[in-house]
């Protein structure tokens, strides 16, 4: 059985971060040696409000 | 006669700060009244058409689509803004994909390549933030959301979810957390100690570190909770998380809660849980009245105070004598003893006015804290301290942090005031924030006359950001600024000068 | 697990299932019933004849002379204006075609056999370079190639395939992309590895060594002959795929020259479609981007079962026709896809890419939500009816087409 999952594990591990947004967020990571990668997002659905409410609709 | 151009990039996105950063470039163009460039959803058209940026091309742009609005004394003026903000945006999307290499574009793909991520840093305009947030929590990870303008409903199905999977939501709207030594968002590099530290606020996280770690202390963690998070509707939930997470952490010895005034129903929930601890804890509620706590609790009243209490006593800036410092200083003949604060950071805003307030002085304020009023109901000798991170003031612009002369203005007003005193600011350093904010301000204030306001500013950082904390502080009082070791010793400076320190 | 999430498990389940293996050539007649006289199929989505572009009109008019169904070209043009021809897309009849995809009864067709589902599907044998029906060619070197297929490689190449049990494709596929091609704009060795595997029942099946040898010439001739036996092997994957409910999968992705179509899983033999777009690449020399024909073709057929433009990393030589050109170019379309697709393909992997298996199984709601379109590499035609190729390039399928089938697959389960 898996141990329950707590707050507290995040202060065990290294910080790896997957960020999204605002790019210079990830370049500060990297300068200080920390493990980022950085998703280069758009808007889904290209913007369309009724696009992106059907995606959720269909568990994206 | 002005001129309104647009032009519209179909499907071209850039994130926020670039597109704001780009704006003003062009809006300081000669001959140039105004310039915008803004992805086309509603909010921001609305935006444009009340800056009288929108003409028809840009009234049919879509949500996914940049639009480029620019105002100008002629048309020729127009153009070559207009050219040259093309060029722009061609040279950063490239500096944006340098040798066009594959980046991921959703956080499914992103884990491919870093299963093990344990934290998603989600920054993406607020309508988006909470579906992103919710892929990430069902993924695992910890989700610090800096985002503002999500929904409050979003906020509590995400605290929610996140509370039945074990994994803190942090924010919306967080602008800070330290995690294992690490400044996330806008924060400074402070080194690792005993103290932990939960903040609604970001800028208090970030004036309480540093000043623990100016002070040769360290924290165990600094978790941001979203300025929304002790509201009634959200409960305190990611601050109860963050607590029991810190009560259960053998590296954190003493705890510092930091947030505007909670509501009483939520303010009871968290002193019950603080009761519950072993540990001694802190509360810096700026603004809130007294408070029933346990014994192992401490109400601080400013970020200042709530620094001391952590370090057990140990006093911030010792060393720095207010009277002595401002012997010498008048307030040049003709002024009043009025104060205007001009602030980056909104709690830094609030410490100033709970200051102001108790030496007696009337404040106003577009973030008011209790007992001071709103700017509409200001009167002539009213103190005006302003938070220029608000809303009002950012909306379609950098927040000062970022892009320090979203000040210029405010502060050019205020230089300007023949009758006003004294200046007060602050100075947020860090990751995150400008490179040089005190190079800026310096210069801003380069040649301004004799007998102009005196200034008083503080440095929210540390000496091991890339700012350098001495180094800012050395520009500044270059110009002639009287900097403080805290925000509220500059509070302090500024009643002293004014005649009011006790 | 969300419904639609594990309606695209079982798709992905039967597309790596598959066992195509290419079995037989026989005359289109006989493989599909319906193609009786003035019948006639077509790559792409439906299209009538007053929306058809220059190159696909040209095909068809020199398919009804091919036929015998009109004495000369301008006759066939005539006929076939005044609505005596039925025209059908391919995909209809089990069927796909390169470029303009003209399928009429006695053109001899591949078959492949998807033996893990026991159905079939059939491709045209593919013409070669340069003035060809596919690219709208129509004159008598066109024709008379045609009849030479029909006449004289069809037969040996039939009895070759019968007399050897048919040819496995899976591993010749996998081999194939371990030595550069991509299966779309590259199939130099999967042709080679295919005649290596023929040439000895090609001898023994042929009564004439002149024939035979013919047959042998003109595939070895041709670098692109594999690209028809990959698109009937597309097609016979892709076919058990449909109408699974609820799943996004997309079955095929077709463009007819004027419109690029779109069948999903989900929402069986319906159509989402929207105008094409033009390739961008390189060009023939004397030709640019003012003799293009916008896109056509049912050859995406193989991007849809994680081929062509999927593949790319695969074939550092194609990525020529995209940008840069470099390895690293290629690498990134073939990550960038790995983002719209359920799956890899850990049969068909990628040297270049740590091995890393074909992104497989487009899903239309991560195409939305990414905004990545699926990259599909291409040739271009000739704008002008009977020009042929002109350029080879790449080309994104529409947005559009993805949103309609969103909302249609919305509607099918009763959530929009």
């Amino acid at each position: 059985m898996t141990r329950e999952a707590k707050p507290q594990d995040l202060f065990i591990d290294p910080i790896r971060v997957v960020n999204v947004g605002l790019e210079t967020f990830a370049h500060e990571l990297e300068s200080l040696e920390v493990a980022v990668i950085h998703v280069d997002w758009r808007p889904p659905a290209g913007g369309d409000p009724q696009i992106a409410d059907l995606l959720s609709k269909l568990g994206s | 006669m002005s001129v309104i151009l647009n032009e519209v990039r179909p499907g071209f996105y850039l994130d926020s700060v670039a597109l704001m950063r780009l704006s003003r470039e062009i809006a300081g163009q000669p001959g140039i009244a105004e310039a915008a460039l803004m992805m086309g959803t509603p909010a921001n058209k609305e935006i444009m058409r009340d800056a009288r940026l929108l003409a028809a091309p840009g009234e049919a742009a879509q949500g996914n689509d940049l639009v480029i609005g620019i105002r100008a004394d002629s048309d020729a003026a127009a153009r070559e803004a207009l050219a040259n903000a093309l060029q722009r945006l061609t040279t950063s999307r490239a500096s944006v994909d340098p040798g066009q290499g594959w980046r991921p574009r959703s956080l499914r793909a992103a884990l491919k390549i870093l299963p093990d991520a344990n934290l998603a840093l989600i920054s993406v305009p607020g309508a988006y933030a909470a579906a992103e947030a919710r892929k990430a929590l069902r993924r695992g990870l910890h989700v610090l959301i800096f985002s503002d303008n999500v929904p409050l409903a979003e906020e509590l199905a995400l605290k929610r979810e996140g509370r039945d999977l074990g994994r803190l939501v942090m924010g919306p709207d967080c602008g800070t957390a330290i995690l294992n030594g690490v400044p996330l968002a806008f924060a400074n590099r402070v080194p690792r100690g005993e103290i932990g530290l939960i903040g609604a606020s970001g800028t208090g996280l970030q004036e309480v570190s540093s000043l623990i770690a100016e002070s040769g202390a360290g924290i165990s963690q600094a978790i941001g909770v979203g300025g929304r998070d002790l509201s009634r509707e959200i409960g305190g939930i990611a601050t109860l998380m963050a607590f029991d997470a810190l009560d259960a952490d053998p590296a954190t010895q003493r705890i510092v809660l930091i947030s505007k005034p909670p509501h009483p129903e939520v303010a009871q929930r968290i002193v019950a849980r603080v009761a519950a601890s072993a540990k001694p804890v802190t509360l810096c509620f700026i603004g809130a009245d007294s408070l029933d706590l346990p014994k192992n609790a401490r109400l601080a009243s400013t970020l200042k105070q709530a620094a001391e209490l952590a370090l057990e006593g140990r006093l911030i800036g010792a060393g720095f004598d207010i009277r002595a410092r401002t012997r010498e200083m008048r307030i040049p003949a003709g002024r009043s003893r009025r104060i205007a604060g001009l602030f980056a950071g909104g709690t830094l805003c609030a410490e100033a006015q709970v200051l102001l307030l108790a030496a007696g002085r009337h404040v106003a304020s577009n973030a008011p804290v209790p007992g001071a009023s709103d700017l509409a109901r200001a009167v002539t000798d009213s103190d005006r301290i302003l938070d220029l991170g608000a809303d009002e003031y950012t909306r379609g612009r950098p927040h000062p942090m970022i892009d320090p002369q979203v000040r210029d203005d405010a502060l050019r007003d205020a230089l300007d005031d023949p009758r006003l005193g004294v200046i007060l600011l602050d100075l947020v350093i860090g990751y995150g924030a400008h490179t040089d904010p005190a190079g800026h301000l310096a210069a801003g204030l380069a040649r301004r006359p004799d007998d102009g306001p005196l200034i008083v500013a503080s440095v929210t950082g540390t000496e091991q950001d890339p700012q350098r904390r001495s180094a800012q502080v050395a520009a500044l009082e270059g110009a002639g600024v009287l900097v403080a070791p805290s925000n509220a010793q500059a509070a302090e400076v500024a009643l002293a000068l004014t005649g009011e320190y006790v | 697990m969300h419904a639609v999430d594990e309606a695209n498990q079982e798709a992905l389940r039967r597309m790596l299932a598959a066992d195509p293996v290419l079995i037989d050539v026989i005359p289109a007649a006989q493989a599909i019933g319906a193609l009786k006289e003035n019948v006639l199929l077509h790559a792409g989505p439906p299209i009538a004849w007053e929306r058809m572009c220059g190159p696909l009109r040209g095909a068809i008019a020199g398919a009804i002379v091919f036929e015998g169904w009109a004495a000369d070209l301008d006759e066939a043009f005539t006929s076939a204006a005044a609505g005596a021809i039925a025209f059908h897309p391919n995909h209809h009849f089990d069927a796909v075609g390169p470029m303009t995809g003209i399928t009429t009864r006695s053109m001899p067709l591949l078959v492949v056999e998807n033996r893990t589902f026991g159905n079939r599907a059939y491709c045209t044998i593919n013409e070669g370079l340069g003035k060809v029906m596919r690219f709208g060619g129509n004159d008598a070197e066109v024709l008379t190639r045609l009849a030479w297929l029909r006449d004289g490689l069809a037969p040996v190449l039939a009895a070759a395939l019968r007399a050897a049990g048919g040819i496995g494709l899976k591993s010749l596929i996998a081999r194939g992309l371990s030595m550069g091609d991509e299966m779309h704009q590259r199939n130099v060795a999967c042709t080679s590895l295919l005649l290596r595997e023929l040439a000895p029942w090609l001898v023994r099946a042929g009564k004439d060594p002149d024939v035979v040898a013919q047959a042998m010439q003109f595939i070895a001739g041709n670098d692109q002959f594999f690209l028809n036996v990959a698109m009937a092997m597309g097609k016979a994957i892709m076919d058990p795929v449909r109408g699974i409910a609820g799943s996004s999968v997309v079955t095929a992705m077709s463009r007819n020259g004027t419109d690029f179509g779109i069948q999903v899983s989900g929402t069986g033999e319906r159509w989402f479609t929207a105008p094409v777009e033009m390739p961008e690449g390189l060009y023939f020399p004397s030709f640019s981007e003012k003799d293009a024909n916008p896109d056509m073709g049912d050859s995406t057929i193989v991007e849809t079962i994680g081929l062509g433009g999927f593949a790319m990393a695969a074939s550092p030589a194609v990525a020529g026709f995209v940008g840069a050109g470099s390895a690293a170019t290629a690498a990134a379309v073939t990550k960038a896809m790995s983002e719209i697709t359920v799956g890899e393909n850990p049969e068909w992997t990628i040297p270049a890419l740590d091995f890393a298996g074909v992104p497989t199984g487009i899903d239309i709601r991560l195409v939305l939500e990414t905004g990545l379109a699926p990259t599909i590499n291409t040739g271009i035609a000739h704008r002008e009816p009977g020009i042929g190729q002109v350029g080879a390039g790449v080309v994104k399928a529409p947005m559009a087409c993805f949103a309609q089938a969103l909302s249609g697959l919305a509607q099918a389960l009763g959530v929009a």
